[in-house]
């Protein structure tokens, strides 16, 4: 056990100090990074039941040929909204959801380096999804596709607001996922607990690692396309108007260079939450521990090299669609290195066959499914032939149910009794994964051969006679199952916050730090901040990495909200780091935010100069010191 | 015992450039930086796409925006002299320091206000006016953005927040001021150095 | 054949609920285009994983499948095609297989968990490094050379081409230009494709508006339209037939209806084709006719249409020079038969929501006249 048990903490003086306030204020102001992973969490899956329930609405119109229920226009604005909402409001805040909530938990913190930056991440991000919504009540939903390709979402092709709320949706949106990127890495390389360097922490936080960085350097390509689309359609610019010297491609370019990575984003902390569950139900550590945390940070590098294979059939020179070919297809080794070594992990260990491990195994398959038909798209002859054809909506929803939704399911089984203290159902659980794994086969493999057919995306009809008309059905049965699935995991879910079985401290014998706290954890985290000498603390006398000696006792750090901040590599303490106490700024900035965007949107200028105005004011009042040094002794009583 | 030993030896909140608030900075800097490259790579794309002349309304004078370039570089210069103030305790000279950092950066804000005044073409009028306006607009309001937090900083140096070891936020805003200046350098030889090497 | 009323909808007026009934149901023209598939097959073939490739095989003979081709450059690819698909097949094989033995297979009693990890984790290691970096390297590079002589292949047309085409994209039609050909220098029909068996022809692609992509599964890949690009590529059908083509770039509110025809045919049969076209439409032949050109006259169709040897020169929509000689209307929306047509020109909105076709409003006197003139232009 890696928990020094050095003085007894009060919990009590501990509870005073970090317990978040009661009523509105506390809700409102609250800078836990516990309720603001779960609230990540509740909203990211409010929105996969919205895109869920555009999917089954579409795959409703597609179960026949010349179905005409739904009007062109709303079959646009609902593939459009499926996959803006499931892409952004969904896949990656999900994962925000679990790496908020377990990191400072798994490495020994109190909080996250930047609580107040966590919750305005949060806010925005609620704002934002609030904001692209509110399109649809007013029934201009975009509907450009979620790549919202150029010149169709020019001003001359798309006159509504309808790609208005896109392109300032997804300037929002970045915001929140840039800075609660900036704050992920920042806590990686300052705050883990003493002890904890770098080949000792748990894969999530490489993924999350991995992919917070790749945000830095994609995110912007999205805000400037989306700028400069917004741009064009609001001021009469033309970077994209071929007939004043800009160019469609230029959108092209600029959205895949974010896009793509993006398409790890989503993936690499879903990766590291499979690579944490693993072992646990495999009951031996990870194999090829270096070689997984490699792969994350050799994906999110290659993934910058690969976006123009969205482009192949643009007519691009030989030259370089070759090169993006051969660097897409160089791409498959760091997640073939992943996979083999959850397989040998498993081929080793002794699995214990728990609803999360199923999930796993099924996530491995889909996983192995959506990568290989990726690399079948990435030769560039053959993607001429299978791109914008079902075939690319078969790889998708592979990679991305495989990959995202299925470990999110894993790790809700598994984490889930952590955040609410209860079990969930085994039994339920496996019906759970049944259905979805089933379903989603089901319902995705048919598009594979719905493409080979011939069938492109995108359209709200077909015609009969053109042998597309089983393989949708079986799609859109498929599709059902899959919705029971998920349908069945809420029942379990809320049937379990009121039966199910106390979880207690590590119901899994899980072998990171968050299993050695009670469930739900207190709100300081931990009475003592542990100290950690292996990569599986919670298991070091079963692996016969007992302590060595006694090791250095541990303060409590009880003066005020207080966590160790330590050295980047090795995690030597530097310093003991104040934490911020629950805030209303950041929920007001976001707020300005909501103004301004409405005011960019409306084209109500005085309105956007309030919100600026406001989000100004507001952060001068966030960054304005509460405590003033004035003389040079005068912070802490402690400070040397 | 132990504890507090380690305790005693930890400082609270170093607020030196290995504080988490200085990695925030650097990494904000790092997706600004990014975000530059983006709409310049969009210049040069649309450069090496143009049928015909390029720019399409000639070549940029440099009359104000070299002695522009000149001004900020100066700027920087004037933001470290005042940091370095600081770090050794002095007061006055952080205060002076970004004065004249402040004075300088309206100084270009305003040349660059009536650089734009004098163009022929306007963002709307066709790609190459759509990016020079919106590169050096952004990259202005970046300047805007680092001016107003040369305000705040101002203040909060004229009532004596800073000390020689505990300066972060004045070091964080110099940071921030010197990546504006070197954008301004980068997109200063884009838009008006690259089209005349050609 | 004026008054040759051989659809019950011809006669006055058409509502929409009627039209319904005689939307795009698969005329005999239609239905020889492709051999019935056996929806069954698709089916299971969904459901039992690896063993479905020659059911897919089966399948695509009668869909626009790519792999159920008849062109050189589409041959070349689904060769391409089935090497991907049979690595994958296989890798998916093998993997599936070890993750469920690796679930399920008896483990012999052991000390304790340590003697797991300091015993097997070198065989880890080989397992990553062999599965996960050797054998998948190996596989691509040679995909990747697979890659290579196929793209290579298919870049260029085996002769030069016979006859260029060029295609504009329209939201959402498409207008063929035989590039060229006839005392104008061009002949210029819509959303049907004619080109000679057994010889490439030449494309350039260009667009009217925003980005559509050129697609005929059984011949080739797609190559995008897009403003202010002329892309080109080529074709070659090996086996007469009518091909299915389709928009395949999301292009708003119809791409799903915009898609088109290219029917391969003996040289012979291409050039009388091309010579007929060349023609400009045929005159009046009686008073009714010369009433039905009238009708079109005034009710402005010319505007936007143009029919060769008329005052109507339109651009906006398709010529309608040779209206008549082709299979569909609507960019593959409706078979044309006098009835559809009827139909279209009433209520081209109700049919294809949001095309560029207003719905015209004429007396069912004018209406049958217009048809009967419509009807003449072979
Ligand atoms: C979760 C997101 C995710 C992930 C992980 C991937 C992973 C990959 N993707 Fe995918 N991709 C998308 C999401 C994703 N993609 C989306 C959303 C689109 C469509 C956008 C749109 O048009 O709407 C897209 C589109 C897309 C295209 C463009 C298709 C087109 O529109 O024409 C291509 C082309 O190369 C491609 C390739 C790949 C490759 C090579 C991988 C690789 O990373 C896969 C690597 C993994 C494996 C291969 C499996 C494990 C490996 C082994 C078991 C080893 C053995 C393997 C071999 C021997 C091959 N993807
Ligand atoms: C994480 C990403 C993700 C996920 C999880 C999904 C999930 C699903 N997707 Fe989606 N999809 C995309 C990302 C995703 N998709 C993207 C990026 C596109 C491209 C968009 C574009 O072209 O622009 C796309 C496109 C796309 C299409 C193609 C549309 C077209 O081209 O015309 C289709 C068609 O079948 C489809 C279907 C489905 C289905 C059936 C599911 C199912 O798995 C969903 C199952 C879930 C549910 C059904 C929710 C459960 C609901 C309930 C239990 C009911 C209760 C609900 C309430 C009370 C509110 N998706
Ligand atoms: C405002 C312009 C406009 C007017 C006026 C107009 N059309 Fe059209 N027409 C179009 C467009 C655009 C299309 C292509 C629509 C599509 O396929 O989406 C079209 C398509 C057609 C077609 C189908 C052609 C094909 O090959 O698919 C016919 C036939 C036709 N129009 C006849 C008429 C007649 C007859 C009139 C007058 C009574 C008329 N049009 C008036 C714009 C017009
Ligand atoms: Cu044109 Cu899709
Ligand atoms: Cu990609």
């Amino acid at each position: 056990m890696a928990i020094t048990t050095a003085p007894t903490a009060s919990t009590d003086r501990l509870t005073t100090i970090w317990e978040t306030s009661p009523g509105l204020y506390g809700i409102l102001a609250s800078v836990d990074h516990k309720t603001i992973g779960k609230r990540y969490l509740v909203t990211a899956f409010v929105f996969f039941l919205l895109g869920g329930l555009e999917a089954a609405v579409m795959r409703w119109q597609l179960t026949r040929p010349d179905t005409h229920l739904l009007a062109p226009e709303v079959y646009n604005q609902l593939f459009t909204m499926h996959g803006v909402t499931m892409i952004f409001l969904f896949a990656s805040p999900i994962l925000s959801g679990f790496s908020n909530y377990l990191w400072p938990l798994m490495i020994g913190a109190r909080d996250m380096a930047f609580p107040r930056v966590n919750a305005l991440s949060y806010w925005t991000f609620l704002m934002s999804g609030i904001f692209l919504y509110s399109s649809v009540v007013i029934g201009q939903a975009p509907d450009g596709g979620w790549f919202a390709y150029v010149p169709m979402t020019e001003q001359a092709y798309s006159p509504g607001l309808n790609m208005d709320f896109y392109a300032l949706g997804m300037i929002f949106l970045a915001i929140s996922t840039t800075i609660g990127a900036i704050n992920f890495v920042v806590t990686f390389f300052k705050l883990r607990a003493p002890g904890m360097s770098v080949n000792r922490v748990p894969i999530i936080l490489w993924g999350t690692l991995s992919a917070s960085i790749m945000i830095v350097f994609a995110a912007p390509a999205l805000t400037a396309s989306c700028i400069l689309l917004y741009f064009d359609r609001r001021f009469g610019m033309h970077f994209f108007d071929a007939a004043n010297g800009g160019h469609p491609l230029l959108w092209q370019h600029l959205f895949w260079m974010f896009g793509h990575p993006w398409v790890y984003i989503v993936v690499l902390p879903a990766i590291g939450l499979a690579s944490d569950m693993i072992p646990t139900f495999a009951r031996r550590p990870l194999a090829g521990y270096t070689f997984v945390a490699l792969s994350t940070i050799t994906t999110a590098i290659l993934g910058f090299g690969v976006w123009v294979h969205h482009m192949f059939a643009t007519g691009l020179p030989q030259l370089a669609t070759t090169f993006f070919s051969a660097a897409s297809m160089m791409i498959t080794i760091p997640s073939g290195v992943a996979i083999l070594a959850w397989i040998a992990t498993l081929w080793y260990g002794r699995p214990v066959l728990k609803t999360p491990l199923l999930f796993m195994a099924g996530f491995i398959v889909l996983f192995v499914i959506g990568g290989l038909n990726g690399v079948m798209t990435a030769p560039v002859p053959f993607d001429w032939q299978l791109t914008d054809s079902y075939f690319i909506v078969a790889h998708i929803h592979y990679v991305l149910v495989g990959i995202n939704v299925f470990p999110v399911f894993g790790a809700f089984y598994y984490w889930l009794p952590k955040m609410t203290g209860h079990m969930l159902s085994e039994r339920l659980g496996r019906w759970v994964f049944a259905l979805m794994f089933v379903g989603g086969n089901l319902a995705f493999f048919p598009m594979h051969i719905a493409g080979m057919l011939g069938m492109p995306r995108r359209i709200y009809t077909y015609q009969a006679g053109l042998g597309w008309d089983t393989v949708n059905l079986i799609t859109t049965v498929g599709a059902y199952v899959f919705a029971v699935g998920v349908g069945l995991f809420l029942v379990d879910f809320f049937r379990s916050l009121r039966h199910g079985p106390l979880a207690g401290n590590n119901p899994w014998d899980g072998s990171t730090l968050e299993w050695s706290v009670s469930s739900p954890p207190p709100s300081y985290n931990f009475a003592v901040l542990p100290t950690v000498r292996s990569r599986y603390p919670l298991w070091e006398d079963r692996l016969g990495e007992a302590p060595r000696g006694g090791g250095a006792a541990v303060p409590v750090l009880d003066d005020g909200r207080e966590t160790f901040g330590t050295s980047a590599l090795d995690s030597d303490p530097e310093e003991v780091l104040r934490m911020p106490d629950d805030s209303l700024w950041p929920v007001l900035v976001s707020l300005a935010l909501l103004i301004l965007f409405y005011g960019l949107l409306l084209s109500l200028w005085w309105m956007a100069i309030v919100g600026v105005t406001g989000v100004m004011v507001l952060m001068v009042g966030w960054f304005w010191p509460s405590r003033i040094p004035t003389r040079e002794t005068a912070l802490s009583p402690r400070e040397p | 015992m132990a504890a507090t030993a380690l305790l005693d030896r930890l400082p609270v909140d170093r607020a030196d450039a290995r504080s988490p608030g200085r990695w925030g900075m650097v990494l904000l800097i790092t997706t600004e930086a990014s975000f530059f490259a983006y709409l310049l790579f969009s210049y040069f794309y649309l450069a090496s796409m143009a049928r015909g002349a390029w720019p399409p309304t000639g070549v940029p004078a440099l009359q104000l925006a070299l002695p522009n370039t000149v001004i900020l570089i100066v700027s920087s210069g004037t933001m470290w002299w005042g940091e370095v103030g600081i770090r050794n305790g002095n007061q006055g000279r952080l205060r002076l320091g970004l004065l004249v950092t402040l004075v300088l950066g309206l100084t270009f804000l305003t040349i660059q206000g009536v650089e734009y005044s004098r163009k022929t073409f306007t963002p709307a009028s066709s790609a190459y006016g759509s990016l020079f306006f919106t590169i050096t607009g952004f990259h202005g309001a970046h300047v805007f953005a680092g001016l107003l937090m040369n305000v705040v900083i101002q203040v909060r140096a004229w009532l004596g927040h800073f000390t020689a070891r505990r300066h972060l936020a004045v070091s964080n805003i110099a940071l921030y001021w010197h990546f504006v200046d070197v954008v301004w350098i980068v997109v200063f030889a884009s838009l008006y150095l690259t089209p005349r090497l050609g | 054949m004026s008054t040759d009323v051989r659809n019950p909808y011809y006669d006055g007026y058409v509502g929409v609920a009627q039209i319904r009934s005689f939307q795009i149901r698969p005329t005999k023209y239609v239905s020889a285009i492709y051999i019935p598939i056996a929806p069954q097959h698709v089916g299971r073939a969904a459901s039992v994983g690896a063993l479905l490739l020659p059911l897919i095989a089966a399948a695509c003979a009668g869909a626009p499948a790519i792999f159920g081709t008849h062109g050189l450059a589409a041959d070349r690819i689904a060769l391409l095609g089935w090497v991907c698909t049979i690595i994958s097949c296989v890798v998916l094989g093998i993997i599936t297989i070890l993750v469920v033995v690796a679930l399920v297979r008896r483990r012999p009693a052991r000390a304790s968990s340590a003697d797991d990890r300091i015993e097997h984790s070198g065989h880890a290691i080989r397992w990553i490094v062999i599965g996960g970096i050797i054998v998948p390297g190996v596989t691509l590079v040679v995909t990747f050379l697979v890659t290579l002589v196929i793209q290579a292949e298919v870049a260029n047309p085996p002769q030069r081409p016979v006859a260029t085409i060029e295609v504009t994209g329209h939201r959402w039609w498409w207008e063929v230009k035989y590039l060229g050909v006839g005392p104008s220098g061009s002949v210029v029909t819509a959303n049907e494709i004619h080109v000679p068996v057994g010889q490439p022809v030449r494309f350039e692609l260009v667009s009217a508006d925003v980005i559509h992509s050129f697609w005929v599964p059984q011949l080739a890949g797609k190559t995008d339209v897009i403003p202010g690009l002329r892309n080109t590529m080529w074709m070659q059908a090996d086996q007469p037939g009518v091909y299915w083509g389709e928009c395949a770039e999301y292009c708003g509110l119809q791409h799903t209806h915009m898609n088109f025809v290219v029917v391969a045919e003996s040289p012979a049969a291409f050039q009388s084709w091309m010579a007929q076209q060349r023609q400009p439409a045929a005159r009046p032949i009686d008073a009714a006719d010369a009433d039905g050109l009238d009708v079109f006259r005034r009710s402005g169709c010319g505007t936007c249409h143009a029919i060769q040897g008329t005052q109507a020169q339109g651009r906006i929509g398709p010529d309608l020079t040779h209206v008549a000689s082709r299979s569909r209307i609507g960019a593959g929306t409706l078979p044309n038969t006098p009835g559809n047509l009827a139909g279209w020109i009433a209520n081209a909105q109700a049919l294809k929501p949001g095309s560029g076709m207003p719905t015209m409003t004429l007396s069912a006197r004018d209406l049958r006249t217009l048809l009967a003139y419509l009807e003449t232009l072979k």
